[in-house]
């Protein structure tokens, strides 16, 4: 080979292995791969963004490996809602011809990440009228549906094509001629009934930590509050002889609040951590957050500090200390948030205010082994978007289905927090209703 | 070509005509897919009647200790029959690719469950009119050959045609006992 041309080829080689070294390096070991991204990840997604072993697990396998990601993450919440269109009803051969136009059996086929071009509310990456794809013929069936278009299917409040628990035909039936509200909320736990623990109730006298580590504010907040009630002592979160720390960690929570740590890790609060990154920081977030919160980093202790671990502070304040959208911005001076003070105050009843944590991260009473347990929904997504999925477990509580459907379909509402009636009304029920009582006229 | 040699060749031609011809499954060697369908659908008519008679009739029906419904879960109830065989359908697509299994109506309460394919509308057809006979046929769906086998789906208790009749979405009113009101079919892919 003459000398120039292996020069050139001896250069080439070079300058190849010079970008291969440099961009596997960035890749596989440095901090920021963000030189990867192909696009923006949604506002689902983008707090774990370059964490892309959370979704490409493998660089093989393609769309299943994808949805294994997808299931494990959402997977739970899809079960519980009952998912109305899961991978199995799209499985069975029938629906090939069905599949080829649009595959349903797989989430990235409407939810695609790095498209921010063409994604749309909910993170929905299909044009709004795909449901034409397999209800086409609905008017045949459904005379209440002739002329209404195929974009409004899941925008009007009417249908959501994973939860429907609040919105199924005979849901809607049973409940459209309510005037009461179905059931009350759980009771809240006031501070005075937080604790009723394993060990004896514990006083300022019994603490165990190092006397260089007591301050009087630490002790009377420990002592005068849940913890110490519930015989928490210092060293059962700290940490006893050379294994003290000043700052337990969230595993040092969750020998006691483990469903509490899992809620938040699945939550948007705690997405960041459960990927391996670092705490999520209001200075991360695509929401508008208050200034003075930007660099606070999202542990336990951001929404209920220690010692006194307050969990009123942590249904109303601790939100809005870093939370600053039009929604937040709106409560107080709320119809909701005068319930919540009335309440707060002793002039309302037990259970009749309305903090943010009543919608957002409401109390459940589960059975566990017979005996009631209150547990507290530390995933501050599982009921937030689509808000259909709030009605059954949190708005009909206090409100009739009617009401609530209307209310989470006025975006003027959400903007203002409740802060008038709704401007609209969904005919929904009143379809079923006229439905149903053309059935009864037809069998009499 | 020498004695021998020609001896030896046809000997091994003819082990291998032997060979050749004991593989492509004959009926002693391996299953046929009609058999494979007939057995599959002996055991999902056999579960769904032990569950209908057994546990909705029984329960729901006689004794009254707890009510069938289609909204199981809001309502504290029995999951339906049909019901009962669609979330068997679905778990066993869940757990393997070897068939699939789908119950499908002329007359059906959610009109997803209409027959889609030719094949589909031809055996309800066939099963409606000829009872007790099953209808067989060969499918290309989504570029994969299937057999595919509809066997009639007769009303076996009374609880049957009292729903369907009254249903608001049943656009038949007059099932009797013992009538079609549908069909399982069975799908098995051709390898």
């Amino acid at each position: 080979m003459r000398r120039g041309k292996l020069a050139g080829w001896m250069g080439w080689i070079a300058v190849v292995s010079a970008l291969a070294g440099g961009l596997g390096y960035r890749m596989l070991s440095a901090d920021d791969r963000s030189l990867f991204l192909p696009g923006e990840t949604t506002d689902a997604h983008h707090q774990i963004e370059l964490a892309c072993e959370s979704c490409h697990r493998s660089p093989f396998g393609g769309t299943a490996v994808l949805q294994n990601a997808c299931m494990d993450c959402h997977g739970a919440e899809l079960e519980r809602a009952d998912n109305a269109h899961p991978k199995s009803k799209f499985t069975d051969p029938r629906n090939a011809a069905r599949v080829a136009v649009l595959d349903a059996r797989y989430c990235v086929t409407c939810h695609r990440e790095h498209v921010p071009a063409r994604t749309r509310p909910m993170a929905v990456t299909e044009p709004k009228d795909f449901c034409v794809h397999c209800h086409r013929d609905i008017a045949k069936d459904r005379p209440s549906h002739a002329g209404l278009g195929f974009d409004t299917c899941a925008s009007s409040g009417c249908h959501n094509f994973h939860d429907d628990r609040a919105l199924y035909e005979d849901f809607l039936v049973e409940h459209g001629h309510d005037t009461t509200p179905a059931k009350r909320l759980n009771p809240a736990l006031t501070p005075a009934l937080a604790a009723k623990g394993e060990g004896d109730a514990l006083s300022a006298a019994d603490r165990d930590a190092p006397p260089d580590k007591v301050t009087d504010t630490v002790l009377r907040e420990w002592s005068e509050t849940g913890h110490a009630r519930a015989g928490v002592n210092c060293t059962d979160c700290h940490g006893s002889g050379a294994r003290w720390t000043d700052h337990p960690s969230r595993e040092s929570c969750a020998q006691c609040h483990e469903p509490e740590e899992q809620g938040f890790l699945s939550g948007k609060h705690g997405m960041r951590l459960a990927a391996g990154l670092s705490p999520m920081t209001p200075a991360r977030a695509r929401l508008p957050m208050k200034s003075d919160a930007l660099d606070r980093e999202l542990t336990c202790n951001s929404c209920h500090p220690a010692h006194r671990f307050d969990i009123r502070h942590a249904a109303v304040d601790g939100c809005l200390g870093c939370h600053d959208d039009r929604h937040s911005r709106a409560f107080k001076g709320s119809p909701h948030h005068d319930l919540w003070l009335a309440e707060v105050s002793g002039r309302g009843q037990p259970d009749s205010g309305v903090s943010c944590a009543t919608c957002h991260m409401p109390r459940r009473v589960r059975l566990r082994r017979g005996t009631p347990v209150t547990r507290v929904e530390h995933n501050q997504n599982a009921n937030l978007r689509p808000n259909e999925k709030m009605i059954r477990g949190v708005c009909m509580s206090c409100h009739t289905l009617r009401f609530s459907i209307d209310a989470l379909a006025d975006p003027g509402l959400i903007r203002n927090n409740f802060s008038a009636k709704p401007s609209r009304h969904v005919k929904s029920i009143d379809m079923a209703l006229e439905r149903e009582q053309a059935h009864d006229d037809k069998q009499r | 070509m020498r004695t021998t040699t020609k001896t030896v060749m046809g000997v091994l031609a003819g082990l291998a005509v032997a060979a050749l011809a004991a593989c492509g499954g004959s009926e002693s060697a391996d299953v046929s897919a009609k058999r494979m369908a007939d057995a599959l659908h002996a055991v999902m008519q056999s579960d769904r009647t032990v569950y209908t008679q057994k546990v909705v009739n029984r329960l729901a029906n006689q004794d009254g200790v707890i009510v069938a419904s289609e909204h199981w879960k809001d309502d504290k109830a029995l999951p339906l029959p049909a019901q009962m065989f669609r979330m068997g359908a679905e778990e066993t697509a869940r757990n393997t690719s070897g068939f699939t299994y789908s119950l499908q109506s002329m007359w059906p309460i959610n009109k997803q469950n209409a027959p889609r394919t030719d094949a589909e509308k031809k055996g309800l057809k066939y099963v409606a009119d000829h009872p007790d006979k099953n209808y067989y046929a060969k499918e290309d769906l989504g570029g994969t050959t299937y057999f595919t086998a509809v066997y009639a789906d007769k009303a076996v208790a009374p609880a049957c045609v009292a729903c369907h009749n009254h249903h608001r979405d049943s656009p038949r009113s007059d099932f009797k006992l013992g009538d079609v009101m549908g069909g399982v079919v069975i799908r098995i892919p051709e390898s």
